[in-house]
């Protein structure tokens, strides 16, 4: 691809980008957001037109009306969210729409013998028959890289991959692009995390602002390097460390604990867990996927109210029964999921980040306007919200952005207890860094704040301790003197800070 | 860069106050080119005769508005105003303010079993209010003596329903109010932004701590409320009740001049102003086609016509 310019409405979205893709590559695709990724790869799979520049496909110009014209070209993209049909087989969805017939009707035997036979090619181990919906969300994804195969794909867009997937998947992941390679296909990856673009990918292009930054191959290439690339900064101005925490110090142990809660139940998958959090202090809740991170928040937050065990604030007697009650009792939860548990989309940044403040911003049964205008510019202004106004739709801003609209949402309630789920995850490392300055700070500010994490390097430096998750149980505390990435993955693994667990075999 | 940015065409496009260009330029459109061809339209007694007969589908329709913005739809609106009708007109020798007290709570009771059955049973709109629909039709029969038309005569129902306060109708003004307060309860209230919060992404309204149930509940409380009412000024306006054919259908037209207007089906937008114009421009086609004596069939083909380009126009953006 050759000087590639895209323009939305008179903004410059991509300003003569270029970009080279070997055969048998896997290349990362990297940049903050707003750099132009995502409308790159919209020009290569033939989402969008580009305004100017000219495209190559095995040296021959070419130019896609739409997506299924690239699809055909041999470019395929597999989305952050997967398009699959879920109530259909495995062997249904690879062969849509190009179902092997015979006389006319499809020829069932025929479709899961071939889907028998790709999905061995590909040493995916799982059954053609199943239906999509019972399988987990890395078997999903295998499956819709399996039908970007089958369709012929010389290039395979694999946007955000991991992001929803356990440590275990990744290494699945890792082995089906390692087979794809060898089969001569290109894999464009794109990737917030640095450890997945370091394993995986033989080269990397950086964007900044619509721009090409540089193409290096990932062997010799430093992290602090490829940072400031992204950022556009000197390796002098970037503190050492790539997360945005401030040491911690010790603080005085305050006499009752702003929350403590213990012996959590609920289900298969809480099965006993106990947490406290004292004012100022940042607590990391670490675990693989599936070990009762999140459940232990909505338990607390009362999204899904726990069904044994006890939770105290302040000392007093708490009872999650619903978030409302949590959000009387000054608990503020930053959930996972932006899109589907955070932004109200069609509303906008003004209305989304007083929502829950709406109680306290009313006078007689009417918003008070203009209270709600200073509240919601002393946030945008503290946060550096970039949108064009209070009034854009939030689901037209950047996801860095509206993960601050989301904190502030939080914030205008006035928290004495913040949980924050992944905060930092699918963000770019500039918004990433400021809402880690912006946690760090609240706590100094007095808030107890519990932040799940499965980024280990945010773990270790942005909390003053770290309690580990396993199968739903609190497995291990690591205080700030035994913390590190290496205490974090054996309590993980084994089940406890020092020695394995008794019985449980490691995962 | 997270939807894909289709051009929105400009007739899909919202004008500041809610309503999209193309509702609006249709309603101009039209009156325009029946002041110019059809006799005796612009006069002022034809204009608050059309006003009139529009109101109690506005009535309907901005309860209405408000369900489709939490993504629900309400079908037993016209069954509503004739259990509102029968009610009034049955008990009014308890005395005029204890009958429609009455006919008011039964719509609106009808309204919180909808709610209720919707919110807390989980039960999706458009089979609870379908139900509704069927069993309200025969409950308003069953209370008029298994259908037969109730005659009412009664001096403050015939005000409200025939009277005028100077040139106005009053059922004119009734709307105009009810429209008045809901573009202000929308707008200001934290109600209305619930209500688009709850349409718009229920889960994460209800993280935040909208009470998701309660104003689910309260809509369709509230629609069927505007419907009773508008039952009454309807039988008000006949000076009788017929249980079989008071709001029949009225429920399509509500549906259709919320969606004419911009309101999305999807939920969490909304604008009653845009209904509003919705209504007027059916209420206008189907006047003047009366007017220049064309069948009353033609003026169903062009309503239904400017529904699907309406839809057309909003249908979900493709990635």
């Amino acid at each position: 691809m050759e000087g590639i310019v895209k323009r939305f409405a008179g903004v410059t979205a991509l300003d003569g980008v270029h970009f080279e893709l070997r055969a048998g590559e896997v290349h990362a695709l990297v940049g903050e957001n707003g750099a132009g990724k995502s409308t790159l790869i919209r020009i290569m799979t033939g989402a969008y037109r580009r305004d100017a520049g000219e495209m190559f496909l095995e040296g021959a110009p070419v130019s896609f009306a739409s997506p299924a014209a690239a699809q055909a070209a041999g470019i395929i993209a597999v989305h952050q969210e997967i398009h699959l049909l879920v109530h259909r087989t495995v062997a249904e969805n690879i062969w849509l729409a190009r179902e092997p017939r015979r006389w006319g009707l499809v020829d069932w035997p025929r479709m899961f013998r071939d889907t028998a036979s790709l999905l061995l090619d590909l040493g995916i181990d799982i059954d053609p028959r199943a239906t999509l919906g019972t399988l987990r969300t890395a078997q999903r994804q295998m499956v819709a890289i399996a039908r970007g195969v089958s369709l012929g794909a010389k290039v395979l867009v694999l946007d955000e991959p991991t992001s929803s997937l356990a440590e275990r998947e990744v290494a699945l992941l890792y082995g089906l692009i390692r087979r794809l390679k060898q089969q001569g296909t290109a894999v464009v990856y794109i990737s917030h995390r640095f450890d997945e673009l370091f394993t995986i990918c033989d080269r990397v292009t950086v964007l900044r602002d619509g721009r090409h930054v540089a193409t290096r191959p990932i062997a010799g290439l430093e992290r602090l390097d490829l940072v400031c690339l992204m950022l556009g900064k000197s390796r002098e101005a970037l503190a050492a460390g790539a997360t945005a925490f401030t040491e911690h110090a010790e603080r005085p142990a305050d006499e009752t604990p702003l929350l403590r809660a213990s012996a959590l139940r609920r289900g298969r998958k809480l099965q006993g867990v106990s947490i406290q959090v004292k004012r100022g202090e940042v607590v990391g809740l670490a675990g693989l996927l599936g070990s009762g991170r999140t459940e232990t928040a909505r338990a607390i937050f009362g999204a899904d109210p726990p069904e044994q065990g006890d939770i105290t604030i302040k000392g007093q007697p708490f009872e999650p029964r619903s978030p409302s009650a949590a959000i009387a009792a000054h608990i503020a939860f930053v959930t996972e999921d932006r899109k589907a548990e955070g932004i109200i989309p069609d509303m906008s940044v003004r209305d989304n980040l007083t929502l829950a403040a709406l109680p306290a911003l009313t006078r007689l049964g009417i918003v008070d306007r203009a209270r709600q205008r200073q509240l919601v510019d002393e946030y945008m202004r503290r946060f550096g919200i970039k949108a064009a106004s209070a009034d854009q739709k939030i689901r037209e801003l950047s996801g860095g952005n509206q993960q601050k609209v989301l904190l502030a949402r939080w914030l205008c309630t006035r928290p004495e207890l913040l949980i924050v789920d992944e905060p930092t995850r699918g963000i770019d490392i500039g918004a990433r860094r400021e809402i880690q300055t912006l946690i760090d700070e609240l706590a100094a500010a007095g808030l107890g704040v519990l932040m799940i994490s499965s980024d280990l390097e945010e773990l270790v430096e942005g909390s003053s301790r770290v309690i580990v998750l396993r199968d739903g149980r609190d497995v291990a505390e690591l205080g700030r003197e035994a913390l590190s990435q290496d205490a974090i993955v054996h309590a993980m693994a084994s089940g406890s800070a020092t020695a394995p667990a008794e019985g449980a075999p490691p995962a | 860069m997270t939807a894909a940015s289709r051009p929105v065409p400009a007739f899909a496009r919202a004008l500041p106050g809610g309503p999209t260009v193309g509702a609006v330029v249709a309603l101009v459109v039209l009156i325009a080119v029946n002041a110019i061809f059809t006799p005796n339209f612009a006069t002022a007694s034809n204009a608050w005769n059309i006003l009139w007969q529009v109101s109690s589908v506005v009535l309907v329709a901005v309860g209405m508005t408000l369900v489709i913005a939490t993504a629900g739809i309400d079908l037993s609106v016209g069954s509503v105003m004739a259990i509102a009708g029968a009610v009034v007109a049955t008990h009014i020798g308890l005395g005029t303010p204890v009958a429609l007290l009455l006919a008011l709570i039964a719509g609106g009771a009808v309204g919180l079993v909808n709610g209720t059955l919707i919110a807390r049973g989980a039960i999706q709109p458009i089979v609870v209010t379908l139900a509704t629909l069927i069993a309200g039709r025969g409950l308003a029969q069953v209370l008029s003596n298994d259908g037969q038309l109730v005659s009412v005569r009664d001096a403050t129902l015939e005000v409200l329903g025939r009277g005028r306060l100077g040139p106005v109708p009053i059922p004119v003004i009734v709307a105009a109010v009810v429209v008045i307060v809901a573009m202000i309860v929308l707008r200001a209230t934290p109600f209305g932004r619930y209500v688009l919060a709850a349409g718009g992404n229920p889960e994460a309204a209800r993280l935040a701590g909208v009470p998701v149930r309660r104003t689910v509940i309260t809509v369709y409380a509230l629609c069927a409320l505007l419907a009773a009412l508008a039952g009454v000024l309807e039988a008000a306006r006949l000076g009788a009740s017929d249980a079989a054919k008071i709001g029949l259908n009225i429920e399509l037209d509500a549906i259709a001049a919320t969606v004419v207007g911009g309101t999305a089906l999807t939920g969490g937008r909304a604008t009653i102003l845009g209904t509003v114009v919705g209504a007027l421009v059916m209420q206008v086609i189907a006047t003047s086609f009366n007017m220049l004596f064309i069948p009353y069939a033609w003026s169903l083909v062009l309503k239904a016509a400017i529904i699907v380009v309406a839809v057309y126009f909003q249908r979900p953006k493709l990635v």
